[in-house]
């Protein structure tokens, strides 16, 4: 046994690629994670521009409310990123520095005022978000509707006691000052009482002038009551509207996106693991010396293992968005643009595999190394701006850019729906991850014969 | 001549695999490459296969084809004997393809086996796929890098009547191997090579006149001799 551990070391201490791997690919997920639970912000990082002068104090229901501290609470829940202009907002958000910004309008406090009177008016805030990717759109939406929600139940509360009061009014009768006019209100327990008393006592004919006026009356005002109750009471259901803007991005819908994504996975595993282990596979099979000595090229040969992989991804990946169409639906009218997706995702996971192949002596060891590079990868090429801190996101944008996961995943969802982000750019992305790929698998070969 | 080499070197890291190593071989000459391990046979070979380049020297070689048989089998285990055949008949642009697997299998006699994948094979049958891989476009010069490592005496046995027909069909063969009788009796001529240099040209025979007959019993023995002598014992 003990021989058998050291005959396995040394098979490994002979094959530096996968021990350089193994040693490497642990630190590198530590370190990945470990950036991301330490340095990543626990709450969501919003650009935070507030309009509201200095000092203004915030009356509501004859409590006065501190801004400041309300101001606190809300960066006790959300990290902000103070700025001191709308541009300046819009920038963080559009470079995912911010996962959002959220805009408080200089009459902001002024309009909150107004929900206690009986002419409301609704206080707005700005939300500038970045939807690079729906499953993103939905993480803003979900933290900034439970802010917003969360803010409304407090000012719910104040608005209530307002609301209860106009009620009161209109129930029991009183005094009420519109305009600087003093009104009577008779209230409906009033005008129940006099109603029961003509019933009991009035002859049918008799025309009881002065009571049937005063009814008449109140039924009037007590319209005229509720009418001035309706903007208060949608005032206190939703008290703070939120205007959302979208800075950039249009993402596709929610199923289309994750559609793209398991289009992506399947076409990269299938590709990647195909296109490394075929290569390998000529070393192992002692065959690559007899071709390169005039039966084929390097270079075609790397064609041909590229070609393959390409052919291979785009029937498996087709079969499986057939397959899905029995549960989804799939704009097959896009079928063009989903075959070009495809074809431009396929072709940058098979340079990669065939950088991977050629750097690997055999089947197994090509396929581990495909395998340990292309999982976390698609990890973290799905992570959203805005949801780790700005130096790792840095980190994280290099590896998309040099990964053919990303850009085949946004040519993916380009393709799949037409509210996906174009093809064009991620096509040329990953034409340019082809040929650099394709030049280190070329440089590999050399060291194959 | 089939074959001129003139002072062929080949370094690997500033190490010198082969040191001005000159000889020459005819149309349907069987030369022998022999010499310990490390003596340069595998990197001349290469070199004449055109799979590595030399560093200095020339290597002049006759117009066609050059079969090229390596010391592992370069073939896809996977895949049937016909199927193996028929690829790099393709790939070497044969121009019937059909014929030429027809004809490898005849020669090999594995046309019985013709259906089975090389993976279940046995390792004399691999090695002759292996060599009928090499022969398909019926080269001039055939290059067989130890053909016979790790063969029974049976399948050696057939392994050189199959090599000897082709060079009696007009085929240069030059094979390297370790098995220094097999060098003596298969090969019209031999070549020793030790630490990159060629320390012998000529037949069997002369080898063992040129060591002294109280010290070898037989051939191993005075190709031993003969090395020691010059320093590479």
């Amino acid at each position: 046994m003990r021989w058998l551990l050291v005959k396995d070391l040394q098979i490994l201490r002979r094959s530096p690629l996968v021990t350089a791997l193994l040693v490497i690919y642990p630190i590198a997920i530590a370190v990945l994670i470990g950036f991301a639970l330490s340095r990543g912000p626990a709450k969501p990082r919003v650009a935070f521009l507030d309009e509201i002068p200095p000092g203004q104090q915030l009356t509501i229901a004859g409590t006065q409310l501190d801004v400041t501290s309300a101001r606190s609470a809300l960066c006790s829940r959300i990290e902000c990123l103070p700025v001191s202009s709308v541009a300046e907002a819009r920038d963080k958000v559009q470079s995912g520095d911010a996962l959002a910004a959220l805009v408080i309008p200089r009459d902001f406090v002024q309009r909150l005022e107004t929900l206690t009177t009986l002419n409301p008016a609704q206080p707005r805030v700005t939300v500038l978000v970045n939807e690079e990717d729906p499953v993103k759109a939905q993480l803003v939406d979900d933290r900034i509707s439970s802010l917003v929600t969360e803010a409304n139940l407090k000012l719910a509360k104040k608005i209530d006691q307002v609301g209860s009061s106009y009620l009161n009014l209109i129930v029991r009768g009183g005094d009420v000052s519109l305009f600087g006019q003093g009104f009577e209100i008779l209230g409906l327990r009033s005008a129940q009482r006099i109603l029961e008393a003509i019933q009991g006592e009035l002859p049918r004919a008799s025309p009881l002038q002065e009571a049937l006026g005063r009814v008449i009356r109140f039924a009037r005002l007590a319209a005229q009551n509720l009418d001035v109750a309706k903007p208060l009471l949608r005032a206190i259901s939703h008290p703070i509207e939120v205007n959302r803007e979208v800075v950039s991005g249009s993402p596709p819908s929610l199923d289309s996106f994750a559609i793209a994504v398991a289009a992506t996975v399947t076409l990269m595993f299938v590709t990647v693991l195909l296109v490394a282990g075929s290569l390998a596979l000529e070393r192992e099979e002692n065959a690559f010396a007899r071709l390169v000595r005039g039966l084929v090229g390097r270079t075609a040969l790397l064609a041909e293992k590229i070609g393959l992989g390409v052919g291979v991804s785009l029937v498996v990946t087709l079969v499986m968005l057939a397959g899905l169409t029995l549960f989804v639906s799939i704009a097959w009218g896009r079928a063009p643009l989903i075959v070009a997706a495809v074809v431009a995702g396929g072709a940058g996971f098979a340079a990669f595999g065939a950088a991977i192949g050629a750097a690997s002596r055999e089947v197994r060891a090509g396929s581990l190394i495909a395998f340990m590079v292309s999982l976390p990868v698609a990890f973290v090429s799905l992570v959203p701006s805005g949801t780790v801190s700005p130096g790792l996101f840095d980190a994280i944008r290099v590896v998309r850019a040099l990964f053919p996961f990303q850009p085949a995943l946004q040519a993916m969802s380009g393709g799949l729906d037409a509210a996906g982000p174009s093809l064009g750019v991620p096509i040329l992305h990953l034409a340019a991850i082809v040929l650099a790929y394709g030049a280190l698998a070329r440089l590999a070969l050399r060291r194959f014969a | 001549m089939a074959i001129e080499v003139r002072d062929l070197v080949k370094r690997f890291d500033g190490r010198a695999a082969l040191k001005g190593v000159s000889f020459d071989a005819r149309p349907g000459e069987l030369l022998a490459v022999i010499g310990p391990n490390g003596a340069g046979k595998t990197t001349l070979l290469s070199i004449l296969a055109g799979i590595r380049s030399q560093d200095a020297g020339t290597v002049s070689l006759p117009p066609g084809e050059i079969g090229w048989v390596p010391q592992q089998a370069a073939i896809y285990r996977r895949l049937t004997v016909e199927e193996n055949l028929r690829l790099f008949a393709r790939l070497e642009g044969v121009p019937d393809p059909g014929a030429a697997v027809e004809r490898m299998l005849d020669l090999t006699e594995l046309g019985d086996r013709r259906g089975d994948q090389v993976a279940t094979l046995s390792g004399g049958n691999q090695q002759r796929v292996n060599i009928a891989i090499g022969l398909l476009a019926q080269p001039s010069v055939l290059l067989l890098d130890e053909p016979s490592a790790g063969l029974d005496p049976r399948h050696r046995e057939a392994l050189w009547e199959l090599i000897g027909n082709f060079a009696g069909g007009g085929t240069t063969v030059i094979f390297s191997t370790h098995y220094v009788q097999e060098a003596e009796r298969y090969g019209d001529r031999l070549l020793v090579l030790a630490d990159g240099e060629a320390l012998f040209d000529g037949t069997a025979a002369g080898l063992h006149a040129a060591v002294p007959e109280s010290r070898a019993r037989d051939f191993e023995e005075a190709f031993v001799f003969f090395l020691r002598e010059r320093g590479h014992g």
